[in-house]
């Protein structure tokens, strides 16, 4: 089924107060689609004085929201989770044509995904509670959570809805105040779902700020009443928010992307069977979401003695991907988010030719007839080995570095030779060796027998330099608030020191 | 004779002569991983803490150049060039509300380069 092009308006404007407010220096930039290259719309350009008007907005929400019942919250990210679902094909679209991805994929997993997400977190807040402990018999000890207050949260590009809604669901759960900053390459769509869900939340409790790093993320990161920051992004801007909030005390939660390992163990060509089938997909889901996935499985570690018949499979399967229209429901990937980000990807497909990879299939760019001024990748395989540049950095396009293993030792000597540890994937029929590799892979998440799931009851985060903190399942709520201490003495007589 | 290990095009000179005149003395930082991973940061000059594991490469057009001493294992023998796009990236770099972005595009260089190359510093101007 093909969906038509979403219609937008000419400019938008920041979401500060429950209300739409124009940037302050009155400055906008135009919002391009990586679909055929035109402008969607003008957002605006916002700086250190819009940041300022979001914190007051959100300061005079933040203590009567603090005081709101779990049963309150809980209702509201219910109402969200309705309102996106009777809007889910809409936001869809709006998905795809600010991000460049498959519509397939935003139809079945972003939206949905989200959705489920705020249902999550308005249900663990109903159900969960703190701890009181009996210190000795006079004594007892209540540890009770509290929310940080504001908080500051800057959102990829990748998933923009998804993203958000990954960190403002437990923010809000936790009865925080927010201040999003969307990305530049991806700024309409967190417009869009708040022209739609708007209304269900008290003004000043959630706000959005569109705007460029140094001109609207500094200030937001520097801010002395953010009490903290959750960033996803690249190790450098990473360090900075640590900086930034060394400044303030602040915690923060940091997602810096991965080189994560798929590792196929020699059991999986045992038998010509489904399982066989879903391990082929499992390794060539490197090109969902065009390999703009922090998570990206984008190291293949094939044992040897499979690699020939297993890798002839995937190559047939690889060959089959469609990528014409991504609003049509059969396309199978989109174009990338952006043109620094096509040409970076072209950029290391080149270095993997230097570095004297072979390229089994793909290497360029492809050429869409229907739309020649989108940035489209043809998917890419290369076969090489660990230590080339292609399979130490992460590229975040459709390409996928191959390496073979002789044995289980060498599978995670391998597996753990990179400097990040977000995801990772096994693939056996011998269950032995799923919990040893499990077990000794340094990464947040091992995929055993699957990859590219994420329920929101799961935790997702990195070992390494793939960051500090947890995204999903309901540990996230301790990431956005306070624990205090209440010791009660119930001993009416005094310690006996003066 | 010496090799630098990163260079600039003419119009990524232009457009760090520019950002010069805003914002003063400037430095690269070399970023890895997730969304704009890979990517030569500029940030005015202490504004970014250079760590004692950050490697300096150089100076390219007057501006020093760094990167993490891990990520450099896999740069050691490559010449890099700095290089400006069209395109948003989504990071504090100074360039990117120009609407433009610095790229990085590198070379392997071959045996005898690589004896020729500049050797780099660690922990400098900390």
């Amino acid at each position: 089924m093909k969906y038509p092009k979403p219609t937008f308006k000419e400019r938008y404007e920041n979401y500060i107060g429950g209300s739409w407010i124009s940037p302050v220096d009155g400055q906008y930039f135009e919002n391009i689609s990586p679909i055929d290259g035109s402008k969607i719309a003008e957002v605006p350009r916002s700086g250190k004085k819009d940041i300022d008007l979001a914190v007051q907005a959100a300061h005079k929400a933040a203590t009567r929201w603090a005081k709101t019942s779990a049963s309150q919250r809980s209702e509201i990210l219910f109402k969200i989770a309705d309102r996106m679902q009777k809007n889910l094909e809409k936001l869809a679209i709006v998905e795809t044509w600010d991000n460049g991805k498959a519509i397939r994929e935003t139809l079945a997993a972003d939206i949905p995904l989200a959705i489920d997400h705020f249902r999550y977190f308005g249900s663990v807040i109903r159900a969960e509670a703190g701890e009181i402990s009996d210190i000795d018999a006079d004594t007892v000890s209540m540890e009770v959570h509290e929310p940080l207050g504001i908080v500051g949260q800057i959102i990829p590009w990748n998933f923009p809805i998804l993203m958000l809604t990954w960190k403002m669901a437990p923010a809000l759960a936790a009865g925080n105040c927010t201040i999003i900053k969307t990305a530049e390459q991806t700024p309409i769509s967190a417009l869009i779902l708040f022209e739609l869900i708007g209304d269900l939340i008290p003004p000043g409790v959630a706000n959005i700020v569109t705007g460029f790093g140094p001109e609207a993320g500094k200030p937001l990161a520097q801010h002395p009443d953010i009490k903290k920051v959750a960033f996803t992004g690249e190790t450098t801007t990473g360090r900075l928010i640590m900086q930034y909030a060394s400044e303030n005390i602040i915690p923060v939660t940091l997602e810096l992307g991965g080189k994560s390992p798929n590792v196929f163990l020699e059991s999986v060509m045992d038998k010509d069977d489904a399982f066989l089938d879903k391990a082929v997909e499992g390794l060539v889901l490197f090109a969902f979401n065009q390999g703009e996935v922090c998570t990206c499985p984008s190291r293949a570690l094939i044992q040897e003695n499979i690699y020939d018949k297993f890798m002839e499979r995937c190559l047939t399967r690889i060959s089959a991907i469609t990528m014409d229209d991504p609003l049509d429901s059969d396309t199978m990937m989109g174009a990338q988010a952006s043109n620094d980000q096509y040409e970076k990807i072209l950029n290391y497909i080149d270095i993997g030719k230097q570095e004297g990879a072979e390229v089994l299939i793909g290497g360029e760019k492809y050429a869409n007839s229907l739309y020649p001024q989108g940035y489209y990748i043809k998917p890419t395989v290369f076969k090489g080995h660990n230590k080339m540049r292609i399979f130490q950095e992460e590229i975040f396009g459709p390409v996928l570095s191959v390496t073979t293993f002789k044995d289980q030792d060498e599978a995670l000597k391998i597996a753990n030779d990179t400097t990040y540890g977000l995801g990772s994937g096994v693939w056996t029929r011998d269950i032995h060796q799923m919990q040893l590799l499990s077990r000794g892979i340094e990464a947040g998440r091992v995929w055993c027998n699957c990859y590219h799931a994420y329920p929101a009851h799961a935790s997702f985060g990195g070992y390494k330099k793939s960051g500090i903190g947890r995204e999903t399942h309901k540990m996230m709520l301790n990431h956005y608030r306070h624990t205090k201490n209440i010791l009660i003495s119930y001993d009416k007589h005094k310690l006996g020191f003066f | 004779m010496a090799i630098e290990r990163v260079l600039a095009t003419e119009k990524a000179k232009a457009i760090i002569n520019k950002l010069r005149e805003t914002h003063g003395e400037l430095i690269f930082h070399l970023s890895g991983g997730c969304c704009d991973g890979t990517a030569p940061m500029c940030f005015e000059k202490g504004e970014f803490l250079i760590g004692a594991r950050d490697v300096c490469l150089g100076s390219v057009h007057g501006c020093k150049f760094y990167m993490a001493s891990d990520q450099f294992e896999y740069f050691k023998y490559m010449q890099m060039t700095i290089d400006i796009s069209k395109g948003r990236g989504s990071s504090f770099s100074l360039e990117i509300p120009l609407g433009l972005r610095f790229m990085l595009s590198s070379r392997l260089l071959d045996d005898k380069e690589v004896t020729q190359l500049l050797p780099v510093e660690m922990n400098t101007n900390i």
